[in-house]
């Protein structure tokens, strides 16, 4: 088992430069350079300016500064807004993301998981079938639809909540997260729901029910932990989903987080930042996925005595 | 009163044209031992079920189940937990399914005393220990907290008899419980019912296909067919005087060790048609990449004479299967090589020369997995016409095509028929037409009967034997079913972890047979008539793992017989009496009978 | 041919489920329309007309889904939509199928080592946000059409390449396979008549299940500005233009999200189904 946690930990760390490399070489292989939309200036200066920014050094060159850079967490600085870091920038912007996209993981995983037991459990019947048409339904939407009808129907018609960020209040956290947990509530409990299902038709739930077990204790003491396994291995696509929809919740409720910045970035061609942010997003999911690879290997008897 | 009287019961399912189970009735006494037997879809575990109450929601009950005077068909379900474990326990058929293997043994079995408020945390513990070891299970603290994979088959089964005793039921219902087990650990566990039976004062409902199980171990039969009762009644008096003809049928197509034999003599002094010498296979341990190998088979030789049928036998492990795939070159030998008609073969299929390759073909066990899903019946019979006659015409194919399947007892109508839509004898037949189109002269059946029902696998059998007879086949029969054996086979080869243990004669092997590991096997097999058969203890333990093997001869854990050399060296196959075994007291044992 | 029976017990099931030979029919009926396009419309879907911005959905005209900010008609726009969307998804989904399946192929064929490898870096490919490495793709080599085929396609391949390795080590090691090899099938013989025909039931369901992320994807793109640029427009497009005028025209959100909600539904609905039946111990 060591053995096996070891290995995955090992395998980790070329992933992450794997994912480096290509994020880097796709930046710097973009045609043009990235002061092009800005004024040109006289020769003399942008010279000094490809100093600053190392853009006279050979790729190899550019890539091990930015790697040694990386290593010291220096993102290099912002093309765009030229007095910050990207670092500063990402530093300011993560705490407020990070809570977001937990909450929604939290609520996520809550909800979906009751659903999906639940719906498991009364099989065929109206609630069930309203559960999964439910949950079809909504991996149907996308969440750029959903989030802006959400700003609609609940901050401009019936005005219960506030539309934008800026306007302060505990209340502003309840549509973001919402919008950002509903996408992943709907895949989870489809497949809490499917893995449930599984479990309970399985030979050994037959037997816990020939012991005369009630259906509680067979789903506390025989069926949950089997079940969620396969929850578990979603969980590393579950997190890109929550990052790649933190994008557009970010934007649509005007949150400063680090989604905004990224499209910012994306739209004013700021290379380091987007750079920054896109491997920032691959480190954090490459890490999670370990654990939760890790976790699996703990909670899988079978896995233990290898 | 009695113990069980279930009345008219009737299980149905939509779509379904005919009820699984028709108007059943069946009455159990307290402490009493009755067997149900069928063969498939007889519906004897939709009765087992029924009685459970553990039929799926689309099946629709109908008659009386009542157990002890409380009716329990269409009762609530807290009434019926009331009654599971503590009144009515169930043992399943498949011991590597049936427990959850997410919780450790221990805690699995605790639950159902938890369960039932029979006794406390602490008690529950103690109690359960005791049980394991009740039945049998060797270091029990140790199995108390392992998980089911840890387990052997054997003790599965052990830790599942357990589970069910845990509740002191009036009923146990055990469906089918050895069918998965090793024919050795069968005689095992079957004792060990009959001990827990008769010391609990238990009612014992014992259900399978095997006839000779229930006629060791059940007072009374009731015989099954197509959802209906067909006779009962004193387990001696139906199988030596049956009435129905279905009982009959029953009776006649399940071979014992005492039937007569079926086959021809074989050619005498004819050159060899299949020669193996000291072949050994063996696997890399795939996980660690340590290079340790696993020896399937060590150093093995044989020979296969011209219409002759050598049976191979033995149990899990034993290595027959690695024997066959390596002959045939599926499987890469480490060593020894392999001559068919007096030439040399590669050892890999893919190089061989397609002279050869018609000449040895395989039937496998499971039907429906050897036939290509996507593939007509006409296509698979006459694909190896494609690859070998190139000359001829696609109508002579289809005319070749039609007139095997003809031969092996399907209809031309069967030919436009994909695999999913026939059943197990058909496809298995099909299968048999593939591998004899091109008129091999080496047949190898690789456990080719042991998924088909006991009428359906005689007459697949006797379809053998007569190509046999016809063309001048010779067979290899790797089975572990011992009755098979003795009504087909002209030699057999008994093999024991990799190695060989005897190869005799037919008749020789039956009635003296001079190999330890031989003797243990004939005496597991459960004899339809109690009174002919071997009344030996079964033989303890089991087959220790392929990664480990004992020292010595690796059958000397479990030999009654071994002495200090056993331990020691490995015994070399020698002659003696016309038969060849490797056992170091093979001429001072008298193990005939 | 014996290719096609492979899909024959999908072709049963769909027989004998009335809901999703539904789910069908209204699939094709959107290809059709999807074929066709703004031809099914008199009205033009570049023409702009200032005088008649924002008008509500109305019979008159033909103008049944109104006009948007710049007086076009919504109902064109939407078949064009319909057109752009499905079309990219459909190319970026073969696409996705050649790399997963050529991949996934020769992984379970060959096996042993090889296949550990590829599918290590499968595992480690399969939860990175790909959909980021695509936008800064996207940013960099400016808005190329072609290029959100292959982006799209590039991420949803990690998948098919899952399933066309697990089938084909399943079949690889399956009875028929050894009694092909037996006969003498060659190996290309095998891989031909064998192992391929069965591939297809697999592949065609999971073709179904890749369409409806690939049209999400290019909708999210659409939604950031990155997708299709105009004249051109796709179902996304249309989405993000509805939302900035979500107050003044409801409508120019609502239906275009519907209909692009309903062909995903349709989709995952029909290939859910289909996947139950070709693949019933799926994962994740």
């Amino acid at each position: 088992m060591l053995r096996y946690a070891y290995l995955r930990i090992l395998g980790a760390i070329p992933t992450l430069l794997l994912v480096i490399a290509i994020a880097f070489l796709m930046v710097h292989a973009a045609p043009g350079g990235p002061f092009d939309a800005a004024r040109v200036l006289p020769p003399a200066i942008e010279k000094n300016v490809q100093a600053a920014y190392h853009l006279d050094d050979s790729l190899p060159q550019q890539f091990l500064g930015y790697l040694q850079g990386l290593a010291h967490g220096d993102f290099g600085p912002s093309y765009r807004y030229r007095d910050y870091t990207v670092a500063e920038l990402i530093g300011g912007a993560l705490p407020l993301s990070m809570r977001l996209g937990a909450l929604a993981m939290l609520l996520a995983i809550a909800a979906g998981v009751s659903a999906g037991v639940i719906a498991a459990l009364r099989k065929n019947t109206l609630l069930d079938r309203l559960v999964s048409g439910v949950a079809m339904i909504g991996i149907s939407i996308p969440i750029f639809v959903v989030a802006p009808l959400m700003v609609l129907v609940f901050a401009v018609f019936l005005d219960w909540l506030p539309a934008s960020w800026a306007s302060g209040g505990a209340s502003r956290l309840l549509m973001p997260v919402v919008a950002l947990a509903l996408p992943q509530i709907a895949y989870i409990a489809r497949l809490t729901r499917a893995s449930m299902i599984n479990v309970m038709s399985s030979d050994f739930v037959r037997t816990a029910r020939a012991q005369g077990l009630s259906t509680a204790s067979i789903v506390r003491y025989h069926a949950i932990k089997p079940a969620m396994l396969p929850l578990l291995s979603y969980m590393g696509p579950a997190i890109a989903g929550i990052l790649t929809g933190s994008v557009v919740v970010e934007e649509v409720f005007g949150i400063p987080g680090v989604g905004q910045f990224f499209i910012r970035g994306a739209l004013n061609r700021d290379y380091t930042l987007v750079l920054g942010i896109t491997i920032l997003y691959a480190a954090l999911v490459i890490l999670l996925n370990l654990a939760v690879d890790l976790l699996y290997g703990v909670l899988d008897p079978r896995m233990r005595d290898r | 009163m009695s113990l069980l009287d279930v009345e008219n019961l009737t299980v149905r399912y939509a779509g379904s044209p005919r009820p699984a189970v028709s108007e059943l009735n069946l009455m159990i006494e307290r402490g009493e031992a009755v067997g149900i037997v069928g063969e498939s879809g007889s519906g004897k575990t939709q009765t087992a079920m029924a009685i459970m109450g553990l039929l799926p929601a689309n099946a629709s009950v109908a008659g009386n189940i009542r157990f002890d005077g409380v009716e329990l068909c269409g009762a609530p379900l807290t009434l019926l937990n009331q009654y599971r474990a503590r009144r009515v326990a169930m043992v399943f058929q498949d011991p590597r399914t049936a427990l959850n293997p997410y919780v450790r043994i221990g805690k699995q079995l605790r639950r159902i005393l938890l369960e039932h408020g029979i006794c406390d945390g602490p008690d529950a513990d103690v109690r359960t220990l005791e049980m394991l070891k009740k039945v049998g299970l060797p270091d029990p603290e140790r199995q108390f907290r392992a998980f089911p994979h840890q387990l052997s088959g054997g003790m599965r089964q052990r830790a599942m008899l357990a589970a069910a005793l845990l509740g002191e039921p009036d009923l146990l219902i055990a469906d089918e419980p050895t069918t998965a087990l090793d024919v050795t650990v069968q005689a095992q566990i079957l004792r060990l019912i009959r001990t827990l039976h008769s010391e609990t004062n238990s009612a014992l409902l014992l259900i399978t296909h095997d006839l000779a199980v229930v006629a060791g171990n059940c007072e009374r039969v009731i015989v099954m067919d197509k959802g209906c009762v067909v006779e009962e009644g004193e387990t001696r008096a139906v199988f030596s005087r049956p009435v129905e003809k279905r009982t009959r049928a029953l009776l006649s197509a399940a071979p014992s060790v005492n039937s007569p034999v079926m086959c021809a003599p074989a050619s005498e002094d004819a050159d060899p048609v299949l020669e193996i010498e000291n072949l050994a296979v063996s696997f890399k341990e795939r996980r660690s990449g340590r290079g340790k190998r696993l020896r399937a088979v060590k150093p093995l030789s044989l020979s296969l004479g011209e219409r002759e049928t050598l049976a191979v036998v033995g149990e899990s492990g034993s290595g027959k299967t690695s024997l066959a795939r390596a002959t045939l070159g599926l499987l890469p030998a480490d060593s020894g090589h392999v001559s068919l008609l007096g030439k040399a073969q590669p050892p890999t299929v893919g190089a061989r020369r397609n002279a050869a390759r018609r000449n040895l073909q395989m039937v496998f066990q499971d039907p429906l997995a050897s036939l290509n899903p996507a593939m007509s019946v006409r296509e698979i019979v006459t694909e190896p016409l494609r690859v070998h006659e190139a000359g001829m015409k696609s109508a002579q194919r289809l005319a070749s095509a039609n007139a095997m399947l003809e031969r092996v007892g399907l209809g031309a109508e069967l030919a436009g028929r994909y695999p999913h839509e026939l059943s197990g004898g058909q496809a298995q037949r099909v299968a048999i037409a593939r591998s004899l189109i091109l008129r091999p002269r080496v047949l190898i059946c690789d456990e080719a009967v042991a998924a088909l029902d006991g009428t359906v696998q005689h007459e697949i059998l006797k379809l053998l034997l007569s190509e046999q007879d016809r063309c001048g086949l010779s067979l290899i029969f790797i089975t572990h079913d011992l009755a098979v054996v003795r009504q087909i086979s002209h030699r057999v080869l008994v093999m024991y972890m990799g190695r060989l243990c005897e190869i005799a004669e037919n008749e020789a092997l039956f009635k003296r047979p001079r190999h330890p590991y031989s003797k243990a096997l004939l005496s597991s097999v459960p004899a339809l008539d109690p009174a002919t058969g071997p009344i030996d203890v079964p033989l303890p333990g089991e087959t220790a793992s392929a990664w480990s093997p004992p020292s010595g001869c690796p059958f000397h854990p479990r030999c009654q017989h071994a002495i200090a050399i056993c331990t020691d060296e490995v015994p070399v196959p020698a002659d003696c009496a016309g038969s060849v075994v490797a056992c170091h007291r093979a001429a001072d044992l008298d193990l005939g009978y | 041919m014996s290719a096609f029976s492979a899909l024959r017990p999908i072709g049963r099931y769909i027989r004998a489920s009335r809901m999703v030979a539904v789910c069908l029919l209204l699939l094709l009926l959107v290809a059709l329309i999807a074929l066709a396009g703004p031809l099914l419309s008199p009205n033009d879907y570049i023409a702009t007309d200032f005088n008649n911005r924002f008008a509500a959905p109305t019979l008159q005209d033909m103008r049944f889904f109104g006009t948007d900010d710049l007086g076009r008609d919504l109902f064109s726009r939407t078949l064009l939509g319909v057109q752009v969307t499905l079309f990219v998804a459909v190319i970026a989904s073969v696409v996705s199928l050649g790399i997963g399946v050529a991949y996934g192929a020769t992984a379970g064929f060959i096996g042993g080592k090889v296949d550990a490898l590829m599918m290590r870096a499968v595992d480690a490919l399969y939860a990175l946000p790909f959909v980021f490495l695509v936008i800064l793709l996207m940013v960099a080599f400016e808005r190329n059409f072609l290029l959100i085929f292959v982006a799209i396609g590039a991420i949803n391949w990690l998948d098919m390449a899952r399933i066309v390795r697990g089938q084909t080590m399943n079949l690889k090691h399956r009875e028929f396979v050894d009694a092909a090899r037996l006969i003498g099938v060659s190996t290309p013989g095998i891989i031909l008549r064998h192992i391929t025909p069965n591939l297809l039931g697999v592949v065609v369901v999971y073709m179904t299940l890749t369409i409806p992320q690939a049209i999400l994807v290019e909708s999210f793109l659409s939604f950031l500005g990155l997708g299709v640029q105009e004249p051109q427009t796709s179902l996304g497009a249309l989405v993000n233009n509805g939302i900035s005028n979500m107050e003044t025209a409801p409508w120019l959100l609502v239906i275009p999200a519907s209909v692009l909600a309903f062909i995903l539904f349709c989709f995952n609905f029909l290939g859910d189904a289909l996947r139950d039946v070709v693949d019933p111990k799926h994962k994740t």
